[in-house]
């Protein structure tokens, strides 16, 4: 790579593959006749793969190719692959490429490696072949997996029944081998893994042998619920061994030690080992390559204000390289390094767009339909099971069918060509393609109607693949019956189809953004620095949120310096339209064009966006135990943080402070943690031992979620002398106020499990995790933006992992913790996600709506609403009209899952290309009326 | 489309094309990737529908309903052969359960045009909704479906009482109403799907529609009697 910020030139290898790209249709016959087995890498080398393969069954694309266990590869024999290949796509021959291209950005993204327990001796991984990782269980779970989905042992390919899971694998220990930092993913995953166990075998037993649980994300707090209320489930807190295996069984045995009962062991069928993330393998050669800067770890160096920037202008960085992150962080800050691409190349946005221009579309609704019907071999995928000619021989005898005929791969360039001039030729007004799942290749079909000048709704597709050669190798003459029969329905289907027309709808370029703290103004800022206007609305006066009160972070950065910054900036640049003192009074309108009206400091306004982020913040709870509010000694967090940067020297020149964590969460009324407490308590208890080393600090915790590298800065407090004690919840800490030798003090009462003893611990400061809770008027703005809130009343995502900051209402976006408490640089990285989604809106001039949307018959509706509670989008409204209450759908939200269709009475009601008539000519078509009477028949006969 | 869609309607029509079993195949529950959660209005559906098929006098195991995902293909494969298995020993519709072919069809059909009314009766019951699977068993009762089919309603024009002013014959969904001007109103029984509409909208103080439980609804009147004779012009 060479170059710099704007103007990069990168030279690529391309390996070959020895597959032709766009001739591969990946049918998988070349794996069939491939000789060559060797261990799978994706499935953990567990079960055996070929030379030739896809890499796994959701690849993209997916095409086969060439591994270095190819015997021509290796001794320029064999071939079959070859000779095999109806479409002679491969290529044994393709030689390295280079490539050189000129970008203006660079984003890595290169993930990370699973930690490898071989290095060390303890969990005999290697050495005892029922001990695996979670990455080869994992793969042992899934239906695609080495043994489709069935938890097999290795020594004996028996279901494990008692299985054990060690936690911690190479995370949270400064030993050699091992990484200091907490991986931040394995408590969860290892408990989904235990709720999937629990679904294969019912009656399985699973022990976690862990250290704290660390279920700081968003609902995981009760997933860990879940899965400890199942039955056979026992979590243990303990280091874990794995001491030998017993010869015969080869079951494994576990050491470990608990408070009760000494060191002990155990003995299991399997055992999982939860391995943690360490830095891709070649990350020294990375950083080297692009002249950035790594962490200690190894993770990619980034400022916390901007954690999506490597310490090189325009190289930016995603995923686990920024160090141990969960899926939606990783998603969203995938989001955001994108926009972060977009601010800096924005003057060249459009460039290389070339715009598509298709053939005016044909009306052939009034027309008798001309049905042309092509049968696809998918190379021996459907043809070597199905009589492929017998089918397209079957389907000219049916009725409407004007033109069948058989192409080797349907999708295939040339053949697509073919179908549109064959719709020419024939004067074709729909299309049947008898072929695969219509999952991948519709779209690519209807283009080619479109192309052909037919409206791409008058295509329909018949799946003789997934449904049935693949289902039925073993009886070609049903199969190809059974693909007679599927084709038939999608004729029948075929000919009621409708022309549809997909709405553009003209999207407005601004965006609103409600809340202006550091998430708000990062998000209003990324948009506007991308040109587009921003009318950011903020309730205060002032702007900065709950950050205007937060002083340091863990890794030192000056918050208030930083955000005084962020305001001069947000207030300079000439796109961004504060509101301050703001309050909204109504929103109305939908994706790309609401309007929303606002009463602030300016008066009252009237805006009209494209887009809108929620950013609105959260607060944080009023403690109303442990004295807060009766005695001026018991302090939040907070306030403590802000009478530490004020210098009061009760708190600073304090003897004795004692903090307790999780107050007013992880319980009944509030059922989730708070995610930040833990690091922040240990951030100020590590400033307060910076300037008074001497002073006792106690933290009394229930689980230390210090996830991530903040893991290093526990051990910090630990190695400085500050004092960890966990209480369970069942016996919280008690305060008092009373005095000792005259001096007044807060006395704590806890239980310490470790001395089992009860301790009594005289304070100056009391100081209170106290938790982050919904922001207030959360419900109001839920309801104005038709969005939802979680269980939690925390704002709702439209996908946890997938969609982490939109909501399922198009054009609304969501950011910082509003969405659920998080950290400034999460904060910072979520709000410029949310930018980077808000754009991918904004950018175009149209949103494009689908023809295939609900439609109501007002003359069939009575009224009766029951579609408008059927439907999770609020797409449908009841309107009174002369004739009483009608229903209306926006078809703009309507999301066209049909939902109303089936719950509506009267038909009135319709999800356009699935309506009733075209279904139900399906289920006609699927037994012929000449076999109804014979079936029935028979059934009488039998009596 | 989600599996929310399958309408009550088509799973019938299916049984009364004289296929021996359906199967419906949806998403893992509480996995949906939007917010629709359709799948857990398919299994009531489903649900319903067994009880339905029980009340007819067929095999409720003849409807089947699995969740899983796209990438499961051979969990597809699995339950497809087991079912398959499982209609086989069944047998072939009807004869197995002792039915006669032409009376297991005139039942079927009566129920599907019986649907509407169906979807309105137990609205309440099918927008319920629990977060797992077991919660729903026993949704729907036999005792409830048999009350459901025992109590069905019709709606009759009184010919005495209509002053043939239009309103019901305007509101109607499914034009079941005949009437004109001045000419008494009816009801055709086969197009009515008894949503009540009329009977609701028809003016108190005419009060001519009726409802009708668990009796035969009286035939409409003839043609050339229902010129409207009104009080006042009589005077």
């Amino acid at each position: 790579m060479e170059g710099e910020a704007g103007d990069f030139q990168v030279t690529l290898v391309k390996k070959p593959r020895y597959v032709i790209e766009d001739k591969c249709t990946g049918c998988g016959t070349c794996m069939e006749y491939c000789p060559v087995t060797y261990p799978d890498q994706y499935n953990q080398e567990i079960s055996e793969n070929k030379a030739i393969h896809i890499y796994f069954s959701q690849a993209i694309p997916l095409i086969a190719y060439v591994d270095q266990s190819c015997l021509y590869l290796k001794e320029k024999k064999c071939c079959i692959c070859e000779a095999v290949c109806d479409n002679d796509a491969i290529d044994l021959n393709q030689k390295e490429e280079k490539m050189e291209i000129k970008v203006g950005a660079i984003l890595l993204s290169p993930g990370y490696e699973p930690f490898d327990p071989k290095v060390k001796d303890e969990y005999g991984y290697g050495k005892y072949v029922n001990v695996v990782t979670s990455l080869d269980f994992e793969r042992l779970l899934c239906a695609t997996g080495p043994h489709e989905g069935e938890i097999l042992r290795a020594s004996d390919k028996k279901h494990p029944h008692k299985l054990a899971w060690i936690q911690c694998v190479g995370s949270r220990r400064v030993t050699p081998g091992d990484n200091s930092y907490c991986s931040a993913v394995c408590c969860t995953y290892t408990q989904k893994q235990v709720i999937l166990t629990k679904d294969h075998d019912a009656e399985a037993e699973c022990t976690i042998f862990h250290n704290d649980i660390r279920s700081y994300g968003k609902d995981f707090e009760l997933y860990y619920q879940r899965t400890e209320s199942l039955p056979g489930i026992r979590f243990i807190r303990s280091y874990a061994s794995v001491v030998g295996e017993d010869p015969e069984s080869k079951n494994v045995i576990i050491r470990y030690a608990t408070p009760d009962e000494g060191v002990k062991e155990e003995v299991f069928d399997m055992v999982v080992l939860s391995v943690g993330l360490n830095p891709p393998s070649d990350h020294e050669a990375l950083a080297e390559k692009f002249g950035i800067e790594l962490t200690p770890h190894g993770f990619c160096q980034a400022p916390s204000t901007n954690p999506l920037e490597t310490t090189r202008p325009g190289i930016f960085v995603s995923g686990a390289f920024q160090g141990p992150i969960d899926i939606p962080e990783s998603v969203f800050g995938a989001s955001a390094a994108g926009s972060q691409c977009g601010e800096f190349l924005d003057y060249r946005r459009g460039n290389l767009t070339k715009e598509r221009i298709y053939p005016e579309e044909k009306d052939v609704s009034q027309k008798e339909p001309r049905i042309g019907v092509f049968v696809c071999h998918c190379g021996a995928n459907i043809g070597r099971i199905v009589n492929v000619p017998s089918v397209v021989e079957y389907a000219l005898t049916l009725p409407n069918v004007v033109h069948a005929q058989e192409q080797l791969f349907s999708c295939a360039t040339n053949s697509a060509q073919e179908i549109t001039d064959m719709v020419k030729e024939k004067d074709l007004n729909r299309v049947v393609v008898a072929a695969c799942s219509p999952r991948t290749l519709e779209p690519l079909f209807r283009d080619t109607l479109r192309e052909a000048g037919i409206n791409q709704y008058y295509y329909e597709m018949a799946n003789i693949r997934e449904h049935c050669s693949w289902v039925h190798a073993k009886e070609p003459e049903e199969a190809t019956q059974k693909a007679k029969d599927i084709t038939r329905m999608s004729v029948a289907r075929a000919c009621l189809l409708e022309p549809l027309q997909e709405i553009d709808l003209p999207v407005n370029r601004a965006a609103l953004v409600l809340g202006a703290g550091i998430a708000g103004m990062t998000c209003a800022l990324s948009i506007a620095n991308q040109d587009h206007e921003v009318y950011l609305v903020e309730k205060e006066k002032d702007l900065g949120g709950t950050a205007r009160r937060i002083h340091y972070t863990l890794d030192g950065l000056d918050v208030q310096g930083y955000l005084q910054d962020l305001v001069r900036k947000v207030y300079q640049h000439p796109l961004v339209h504060v509101y301050t003192s703001a309050v909204i009074t109504e929103a109305t309108g939908y994706v790309g064009n609401f309007l929303t009206k606002v009463r602030s400091d300016r008066g009252l306004t009237e805006i009209k966006h494209g887009a809108t982020v929620i950013a609105m913040g959260a607060d944080v709870y009023k403690p109303t135990e442990y004295l807060y509010g009766e005695d001026d000694r018991v302090l939040t967090q907070l306030e403590l943080e802000e009478r530490i940067a004020e210098g009061d020297e009760k708190v600073v020149k304090a003897q004795t402070l004692v903090m307790i964590q999780c107050v007013g969460c992880r319980n009944e009324d509030r059922n989730y943690c708070s995610r930040v407490c833990c690091s922040e308590s240990i951030k100020n208890a590590l400033k307060l031992k910076e300037i008074h080393p001497g002073m006792d600090i106690y933290i009394l915790f229930r689980d230390i979620r210090t996830y991530g590298t903040m893991e290093d800065y526990y051990r910090e407090a630990s190695e400085k002398d500050v004092k960890f004690i966990r209480y369970e919840p069942e016996a919280k800490p008690v305060v008092q106020a009373t005095e000792e030798d005259g001096r007044p003090v807060l006395r704590v009462g806890v239980r310490d499990y470790i001395l089992d003893r009860e301790l009594a611990i005289d304070a100056d400061i009391v100081c209170l995790a106290a938790a982050v809770i919904p922001p207030a008027g959360n419900k109001e703005i839920a309801q104005l933006f038709k969005v939802t809130l979680g269980p939690d009343q925390f704002f709702k995502e439209a996908h946890v992992k997938l969609r982490p900051v939109e909501f399922a209402t198009d054009g609304v976006f969501l950011c910082g913790i509003a969405h659920y408490p998080k950290h400034i640089p999460e904060a910072i990285s979520q709000a410029y996600g949310a930018a980077g989604r808000a754009l991918t809106l904004l950018s175009r001039d149209i949103v494009t709506v689908s023809g295939s949307v609900c439609e109501v018959d007002e003359k069939r509706c009575m009224g009766c609403g029951a579609c408008v509670s059927a439907c999770t989008y609020g797409a449908i409204e009841l309107r009174e009209t002369k004739q009483g209450k009608k229903a209306v759908v926006n078809p703009v939200i309507c999301k066209g899952d049909g939902l109303c269709n089936a719950k509506c009475p009267t038909g009135a009601i319709v999800l356009k290309h699935f309506n009733d008539e075209e279904i139900l000519c399906q289920i006609d078509a699927a037994v012929p009326e000449e076999e109804i009477p014979q079936q029935m028949d028979k059934a009488v006969g039998d009596v | 489309m989600c599996s929310g869609r399958v309408d009550l309607g088509f799973v019938l029509k299916a049984f009364s094309n004289g296929v021996d079993g359906v199967f419906m195949g949806a998403c893992h529950l509480g996995e949906c990737n939007y917010i629709t959660h359709g799948n857990y209005h398919a299994l009531k559906m489903v649900l319903l529908c067994k009880k339905i098929l029980e009340y007819i006098g067929l095999n409720p195991e003849r409807l089947r309903i699995e969740f899983m995902s796209s990438g499961e293909g051979q969990v597809f494969t699995k339950v497809v052969d087991d079912f398959s298995k499982q209609v086989r020993e069944l047998g072939p519709l009807g004869s197995s359960e002792d039915i006669d072919r032409n009376e297991l069809k005139t039942k079927l059909e009566e129920v599907r045009k019986l649907v509407p009314y169906i979807k309105m009766a137990k609205r309440e019951k099918l927008e319920t909704h629990f977060e797992s699977e077991e919660e729903y068993e026993g949704l729907f009762t036999r005792e409830e479906i048999d009350e459901l089919f025992d109590e069905v309603v019709s709606y009759y024009i009184d010919p005495e009482k209509c002053q043939a002013c239009m309103i019901c014959q305007r509101r109607c969904p499914v034009e079941a109403i005949e009437g004109a001007k001045n000419l008494i109103h009816i009801i055709h029984q086969d197009k009515c799907i008894k949503c009540g509409t009329c009977f609701e909208v028809c003016p108190p103080r005419f009060g001519a529609v009726q409802k009708i439980t668990g009796e035969p609804v009286p035939p409409p009147i003839p043609e050339q009697e229902r010129a409207v004779k009104r009080k006042s012009k009589e005077k």
